[in-house]
């Protein structure tokens, strides 16, 4: 069975002009998001803060739980529904380092409105803002020294070039899901800077297959130019990259769709992070080796 | 022509093999993350500021000791936490050099001015010894808190040091995180002090605190109404008896009231300190203290001998049984508090897991569908490679002791889709070199020569991400880097090794003009 002919001839690279366009104004739409909403959303893990996940017999009101809770002054809070109307997710921005239990106190504050035993008390998170300093450090320095390893093996393996090239190709995809997640008001938590190293992963993998054949076709060139061998080349591999995009989609939207609330949020990065990378190991990566070629 | 496959497919058959044996049976050989299991990650960290200033404090008390001992006039001697300093202040300017003399006993002192009116020295705590107070304040605060962990009873708890001051403690499974949080967090430090009843508790309370003494609360629960009022003491500073002489501490229950106190018994040390000064107060009262509240003053009716004493204070029986068990392993040398509180409830942690299975098995039925459809014998195959990556997968995670966590789920669902990857590759070339006019058999050894180097160059590149998220993430985001690498690395020899002998065995056993692909 085919999806696609085997023999196809696109001239994906005719079209750099206006992917280059769309990209580029996706990614100016994203970051000015993100800087409108004044920077990027950071959740409890990088900015220090409290959650709990309550669960209730019944659907409760929230502004019945927004009145409970003002009776122990926690601060700046929010309330909102987790999934399902009974689960309920309530932010705080303080964090607590005493250690009287958090939970319990939320919950006491809502007995009288509610039977105590009705609620039960499914997470508590607390991260003091300590922690969540070193979190958000750590997490950069892991991008970062993912990104150079990366390079340091690419630059081995092919040239130079064709490292810069992959990490135009995935910090583009970084910008974009970031983009993404900042339009529709998404948190940034540890497990999104997973799905973020997962996508760098993915991204690359897709790049390279690309350009491994780039390679290949470069060596028997004869006549070609550079532009028709990376044509022949992202043609070629066009079935492959579809696949494989497409199965890593299928799991991936499974896990969106069935994963539950909690990596609700992962599975969306990933699902984003994904389509990006195959588009962007044709037409960022792929492209950036034509434009490199022209300069020199 | 086919020779190797004697020794391949014995090598395939006891990998598959051992990895069913490392994680048969699944419940017991894979650990769940605290995620999944439910349980509590506390991060704490030890105020071993407050341990050094407490060190400061006694040593100051010892040199006031030696002073008296030694007939001199002592001004007042005073300890200035900030600096690590104590400052000497005599009477008389002709008792410095005694005192200087006195300090020479006290190597880890050293002289670091003297006052202008030469009536005073300061001293200085080595910066050697404070850091081996603040490491010792870690570790007795680690081995307490192991110790209280211990009396309460948790299944396979963690508890480490993390970095230089911060313990880590994990409680899988555990079903009260709130009592947890509190008995391990109490410093329990316990003191007995006299009341100040020279001066009067009003004027204290309204400013005027004599210089040896402190105001201190009682909390008092009224039994009606529940409602908390403090009732405050006038308390000397000084401590007559601490926790640190105790031997055991008991839950009891008073025969009159049937209400929970805690027995406490001092050893040899305690019995005679306690006895010397129940004997020289009597009438007094004495407080007994516990983390700066007071528990209960009872009027001293005569002379104690034996060394017993018991705290009183309303408690119920669950809180009178934790205050026992702290107070058996012993004061936490320094204070704690916490850094970051992951509580994860058991009901949660099922949830989670019956969703990220449900996922699995809904993912990698449509992949496996869709392979078999696409490709055909050669799908099936591919199917095969990527069901034996699983167990792989599974035998590894049991084999690294790694627990499973749902980023870790969310890892193995990311292998599934790309493990296809590798034979996506493989087939996509084999396709290619058939449609140029090969043979069955050379357009499978070219396809699976050719895409081999993609593949390795492909799965290094991810599996470098999977390490560094693997030695910076922490958590749960260490279970998705474990997956992440031990399924890229898993892939590399299933669907590459396994599925080409699984094609060099069908070709042997029959000669394929056409490759069902």
């Amino acid at each position: 069975m085919k999806i696609i002919n085997s023999d196809t001839h696109f001239d994906f690279m005719g079209k750099i002009k206006m992917t280059m366009t769309i990209s580029g104004l996706v990614i100016l739409i994203g970051l000015g998001s993100v800087a409108l909403s004044g920077g990027l959303k950071y959740g409890i893990d990088f900015a220090g803060g409290t959650l709990i996940q309550l669960q209730f017999k019944t659907p409760p009101d929230i502004e019945v739980i927004r009145d409970g809770l003002k009776t122990i002054s926690l601060g700046e809070s929010t309330i909102q529904e987790f999934g399902s109307k009974r689960d309920i997710l309530i932010r705080i921005q303080r964090s607590e380092e005493k250690l009287e239990a958090v939970g319990s106190k939320v919950r006491n504050s809502l007995g009288g409105k509610f039977n105590k035993e009705d609620i039960t008390i499914e997470r508590v998170e607390m991260v003091g803002p300590k922690v969540g300093r070193d979190l958000r450090e750590k997490a950069l320095l892991s991008i970062l020294y993912a990104i150079i390893g990366i390079v340091i093996y690419i630059s081995w393996r092919f040239e130079l070039q064709y490292a810069v090239a992959a990490i135009i190709a995935l910090v583009h995809d970084v910008l974009v899901t970031l983009g993404a997640f900042s339009i529709l008001d998404k948190e940034f938590t540890l497990v999104i800077i997973a799905a973020f190293l997962a996508i760098i992963g993915y991204s690359l993998n897709d790049t390279i297959v690309v350009f491994d054949r780039i390679r290949e076709n470069l060596r028997r060139r004869g006549k070609n130019t550079l532009v028709q061998s990376v044509n022949a080349s992202i043609n070629q591999t066009l079935s492959r990259t579809l696949l494989t995009s497409g199965t890593t989609l299928m799991v991936v939207v499974a896990l969106f769709f069935f994963g539950g609330e909690i990596i609700h949020d992962f599975s969306f990065a990933l699902l984003v992070g994904i389509l990006v990378g195959t588009y962007s190991s044709i037409f960022i990566a792929s492209a950036f080796l034509v434009y490199w070629d022209s300069r020199h | 022509m086919y020779r190797d496959l004697k020794w391949k497919i014995p090598l395939i058959l006891a990998v598959v093999l051992g990895s069913v044996l490392l994680a048969y049976p699944l419940k017991e050989k894979i650990s769940l993350g605290l995620d999944l299991q439910g349980g509590m990650h506390l991060l704490l960290e030890v105020k071993v500021e407050k341990a050094v200033e407490a060190s400061l404090e006694r040593l100051a008390d010892d040199i006031k000791r030696d002073i008296f001992d030694d007939d001199l006039e002592l001004d007042r001697i005073k300890a200035i936490y900030e600096d690590r300093r104590v400052n000497v202040r005599m009477v008389d300017k002709l008792d410095l050099p005694p005192v200087k003399k006195i300090l020479d006993d006290y190597p880890f002192f050293s002289l670091v001015s003297e006052d202008s009116d030469g009536l005073g020295l300061v001293y200085q705590l080595s910066a050697d010894h404070v850091e081996q107070i603040e490491q010792n304040a870690v570790s007795q605060g680690l081995e307490t808190i192991r110790n209280r962990v211990d009396q309460f009873g948790v299944s396979e708890p963690t508890i480490q040091v993390q970095g230089e001051r911060r313990i880590l403690v994990q409680l899988p499974g555990i079903k009260d995180p709130e009592r947890a949080i509190n008995l391990i967090g109490k410093t329990a430090r316990l003191e007995f002090k006299l009341l100040d009843e020279e001066h009067s508790l009003e004027q204290a309370l309204s400013g005027n605190v004599p210089e040896d003494s402190e105001i201190l609360y009682q909390r008092v629960v009224d039994k009606e109404t529940g409602a908390v009022t403090k009732e405050p003491f006038l308390i000397r500073k000084r401590t007559v008896l601490t926790g640190e002489t105790l031997t055991g501490a008991e839950v009891r229950f008073d025969s009159d009231f049937n209400e929970p106190y805690v027995s406490l018994t001092f050893n040899s040390v305690g019995a005679m300190i306690f006895q010397q000064v129940t004997r020289e107060n009597i009438k007094k009262r004495l407080a007994i203290v516990l983390d700066g509240n007071v528990y209960s003053a009872p009027v001293i009716q005569d002379e104690i001998a034996g060394g017993r004493a018991q705290i009183t204070g309303g408690f119920t029986s669950a809180e009178a049984r934790d205050l026992a068990i702290v107070l058996r392993a012993g004061a936490l040398p320094a204070p704690v508090v916490i850094l970051e509180n992951r509580t994860v409830g058991p009901s949660l942690g099922k949830d989670s897991i019956d969703k990220g299975f449900t996922s699995i098995i809904y993912g990698s039925l449509l992949v496996v569908v869709f392979i078999i459809f696409y490709y055909r014998w050669s799908g099936v195959i591919a199917v095969t490679a990527l069901f034996l990556n699983i167990v792989l997968l599974a035998g590894a995670l049991a084999y690294f002791g790694a627990a499973l966590t749902l980023p870790g789920i969310a890892g193995i669902i990311l292998t599934v889709g790309m493990a296809i990857d590798a034979n996506v590759l493989i087939f996509e070339r084999i396709r290619e070199e058939v449609r140029i006019g090969k043979t069955v058999r050379a357009a499978i050894d070219a396809g699976f020569s050719k895409a081999f180097r993609t593949i390795v160059d492909a799965n290094i590149t991810t599996f470098i991400a999977a390490v560094v998220l693997f030695q910076f993430g922490t958590g749960p985001i260490k279970g998705f880097a474990i997956t992440l690498c031990i399924g890229i690395a898993a892939s590399m020899f299933t669907a590459v090794f396994v599925s080409r002998t699984i094609f060099d065995a069908t070709m042997s056993q029959r000669k394929l003009d056409k490759l069902s692909i």
